[in-house]
């Protein structure tokens, strides 16, 4: 099995690496999540051949990105919460009294052509990596892994509430940041 | 009658389930004459559209690998299993 799974890492290696890394945004977790994946793999030496090798790695591949994303959830490092504080999203500061926008709602162009399309989705990268990371990981969850939200409730032990408030603050930001830096007005 | 705030938490809510019915048709009222919550909508969508190309475009992408350090690595520690 080792051997197999010796060329596994050759093999899939890179795709699984990618995988993790769109969802994780961390190079340094993407390649531990793909670590504990070959390991988890000769361990459980329970691969059948029904499905490809890739396909089983990739299944066990999503455990352990849940797992790393509960945990970064549940315990953010030092530096995560001396900088980037959830709470320095405040809603309020986009309505005013009335629930009105404060500011006018922009009108973007589209980015359809391929060359801004790829622009715009470097934005949003950037934008992405700019969140308090508890938004980024929900948020990645939802939109990137497109995870339904009763399975985010029940990964990340959180009310429904809970993540609709979190997903809405973390698309907030999105949106505001995008549009400082994307808009031409 | 929603407000824009109520509005924008309803659209955000949409991308995620089927709003009840009666949220549904409040929010089509609001969007009929709001420009701002419509060009919100648009753009929340256009964004949700975007995370996918994104996540697509990462994993389609060749020039992204894992390390030789990381391969080696995972490999002397599959020797010890």
């Amino acid at each position: 099995m080792t051997a197999t799974v010796n060329e596994w890492v050759n093999e899939h290696g890179d795709y699984l690496y990618r995988f993790a890394l769109a969802r994780l945004r961390d190079t340094h977790q993407a390649e531990d999540v793909v670590q504990e994946t070959f390991l988890a793999a000769v361990k459980s030496n329970s691969f059948s051949g029904q499905s490809s090798a890739r396909t089983w790695l990739t299944g066990i591949l999503k455990h352990k990105i849940i797992d790393m994303q509960r945990k970064l959830f549940k315990e953010p490092t030092l530096s995560d919460l001396s900088s980037n504080d959830d709470a320095e999203i405040n809603l309020d500061d986009f309505f005013d009294d009335t629930g009105h926008w404060s500011d006018k709602i922009a009108d973007w162009d589209s980015p359809d052509e391929a060359l801004t399309q790829k622009q715009f989705l470097g934005i949003l990268e950037a934008c992405v990596d700019k969140l308090p990371k508890r938004l980024a990981s929900i948020y990645l969850m939802r939109d990137i892994h497109e995870t339904d939200n009763e399975e985010i409730c029940k990964d990340l032990s959180i009310t429904p509430t809970n993540a609709w408030v979190m997903l809405y603050r973390a698309r907030m930001s999105l949106r505001k940041c995008l549009e400082l830096n994307w808009v031409k007005d | 009658m929603l407000n824009c705030k109520q509005a924008s938490e309803l659209v955000s809510q949409s991308l995620d389930q089927p709003l009840p019915w009666s949220k549904r048709i409040q929010l089509r009222f609001h969007l009929l004459i709001c420009k701002f919550c419509m060009r919100f909508m648009k753009q929340m969508h256009g964004m949700k559209k975007a995370a996918t190309q994104l996540q697509q475009s990462i994993e389609s992408d060749d020039s992204i690998k894992l390390s030789d350090s990381a391969k080696q690595k995972i490999q002397d520690q599959l020797k010890d299993q």
